[in-house]
């Protein structure tokens, strides 16, 4: 395939007004675009105050997993790794896609109970999860202490994913359908136009949009406030590192549920690995982008009890990155409360790269033909003013 | 010859990629290390940021006055687990998901 003619770039000239302008250049503005692109003639704009990586696209783990406790979330994700099947061919990137699977150790019987009734709910939608006992779970994975493991869950079709080409993957293509990405131009303020919207831009430019997508994952306050929508999802620091590589010994993602901690192989041979770490943040809006030595020696203390041979390895770098995580967990998509034409597509916590593939179809046929899918009723933005919203996950990790 | 000429040693890449990283419109150092790879690896980009710079240079990408290099991410040199792990003071996680 011909590369694309450019990633976009600061320079690049806009439209006086568009059909759809999406704020944020992450994996999930990019997927939307892409995905309008794809099935319309529809003039999409996509403005990133930085460059395309920047947020948390740039910075996740690259986690992909069918292994959820709530229907709906599986139902996504096996939307979702069916499309990343095909997306390197379809985007023509190498994405470094690989189904090592995702392996759950439950050691309190709480989580062995949650495994079962996750198992169960796998098995009726579909999801080829399998239930396995501490020997078995460290036949996958050898050098495992599995000494107090009550119960694994293994799903084969899981895996992980390289963030960065993926994003690029579909920046290539949107523009190569025509979208225009505009980088290094933030959307300072927006106000009615009319039906649609006006942003009021960095550079001092201002474009008119019948349609405005909010895709600025942890900033996602910024635009919101200047059209007085009000939301309770709030920033979240979740931090990584990755270590030297290694040929290739780990196939699954293993997470352990009593810690929070996650780690796998990256294609590239590193380790890469995160944990659940008590929140800094106050309750307000300010991002915090820094990384601490409390994670790393927590991370290195749990790390090396769950697989002691790891304890020898170097880390190379860490780093940390933001995202938005809703009181209920659930993500915040579609029209916004008294702003119709200001559509959310936030609140995706530590999961939005995985079902970014999904969600951006999701939303695409939602624009283009008003199709909505039963998962939009459930992302409502709208029901946190009218009191619908419920917890039903019970699976997230970060 | 640019074909075979390696910026960064880690991770392969070649002044060849750079300059097609460049003509996709990507000009600065943070965008050529997330597309390209460059500067991942084992040496972190001690080794070859120099030679990334005067490339981006050479081929008009970037103005001296406008280079940046990227974020450096701790640690300055490699570190074990095991000797993270005996770091004092960490506090516990507040709950289990
Ligand atoms: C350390 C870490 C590990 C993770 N691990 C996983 C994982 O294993 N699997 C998984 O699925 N997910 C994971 N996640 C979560 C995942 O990265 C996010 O859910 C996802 O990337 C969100 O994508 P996004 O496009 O919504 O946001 P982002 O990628 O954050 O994009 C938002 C963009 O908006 C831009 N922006 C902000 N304000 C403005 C403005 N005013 N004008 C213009 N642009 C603006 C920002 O510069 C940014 O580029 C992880 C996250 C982190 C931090």
């Amino acid at each position: 395939m011909k590369p694309p003619v450019t990633l976009g770039r600061a320079d690049e000239p806009l439209p006086e007004a568009c059909d759809v302008a999406i704020v944020g250049g992450g994996v999930m503005g990019l997927s939307t675009a892409y995905a309008v692109a794809e099935s319309s003639k529809l003039r999409v704009v996509v403005l990133e105050r930085s460059y395309l990586v920047s947020g948390a696209s740039g910075r996740n783990g690259g986690g992909v997993r069918m292994q959820w406790g709530d229907e709906g979330n599986v139902r996504v994700m096996m939307e979702s790794i069916e499309i990343c099947r095909g997306l390197a061919q379809e985007l023509g990137i190498n994405l470094w896609f690989r189904q090592g699977g995702y392996l759950f150790l439950a050691r309190s019987e709480a989580g062995e109970q949650r495994l079962r009734r996750n198992a169960e709910l796998h098995h009726r939608v579909g999801a080829p999860t399998r239930l396995l006992g501490p020997e078995e779970a460290r036949e996958l994975v050898p050098e495992l202490d599995v000494h107090d493991v009550r119960l694994a869950a293994f799903n084969p079709k899981d895996g992980v994913v390289f963030p960065w080409p993926f994003v690029w993957g579909y920046a290539g293509q949107a523009i190569r359908r025509g979208v225009v990405v505009r980088t290094h131009t933030a959307v300072e303020a927006a106000e009615a136009d009319g039906a649609g919207l006006r942003l009021r831009l960095s550079t001092g430019e201002s474009l008119r949009a019948n349609l405005v997508v909010n895709a600025t994952g942890a900033w996602c306050h910024g635009l919101n406030h200047s059209l007085g929508v009000r939301l309770p999802n709030r920033p979240h620091r979740h931090e990584i590192l990755s270590t030297e590589p290694l040929k290739p010994f780990l196939d699954p993602l293993v997470v352990d549920l009593a810690s929070g901690l996650y780690f796998s192989q990256s294609t590239r041979g590193e380790i890469v690995a995160g944990i659940t770490m008590p929140d800094h943040g106050d309750g307000g809006t300010d991002v915090d982008q820094s990384s601490s030595l409390g994670f790393l020696a927590h991370l290195g203390r749990t790390l090396a009890a769950v697989m002691p041979r790891l304890g020898r390895l170097k880390v190379l770098r860490q780093w940390a990155g933001a995202y938005d995580v809703s009181p209920d967990g659930d993500a915040i998509v579609g029209p916004s409360p008294g702003v119709p034409a200001l559509l959310q597509l936030c609140g995706f916590t530590g999961h939005g790269f995985m079902m970014a593939p999904a969600v951006g179809r999701m939303l695409a046929r939602f624009i283009v033909r008003g199709e909505r899918h039963p998962m939009l009723e459930r992302w409502d933005p709208t029901r946190f003013v009218d009191g619908r919203s419920r917890a039903r996950e019970d699976m997230i990790i970060g | 010859m640019t074909q075979r000429v390696f910026v960064c040693r880690c991770e392969d890449v070649t002044v060849a990629e750079i300059q097609h990283a460049i003509a996709l419109g990507l000009g600065s150092v943070e965008e050529i290390k997330r597309y390209t790879g460059l500067g991942t690896g084992p040496c972190q980009g001690k080794e070859c940021i120099v030679a990334l710079v005067r490339l981006l240079l050479a081929e008009r990408a970037v103005t001296p006055e406008a280079v940046q290099p990227f974020t450096a991410r701790p640690p300055a040199e490699p570190v074990t687990l095991a000797e993270l792990a005996s770091v004092a003071g960490t506090p516990p996680p507040e709950d289990g998901p």
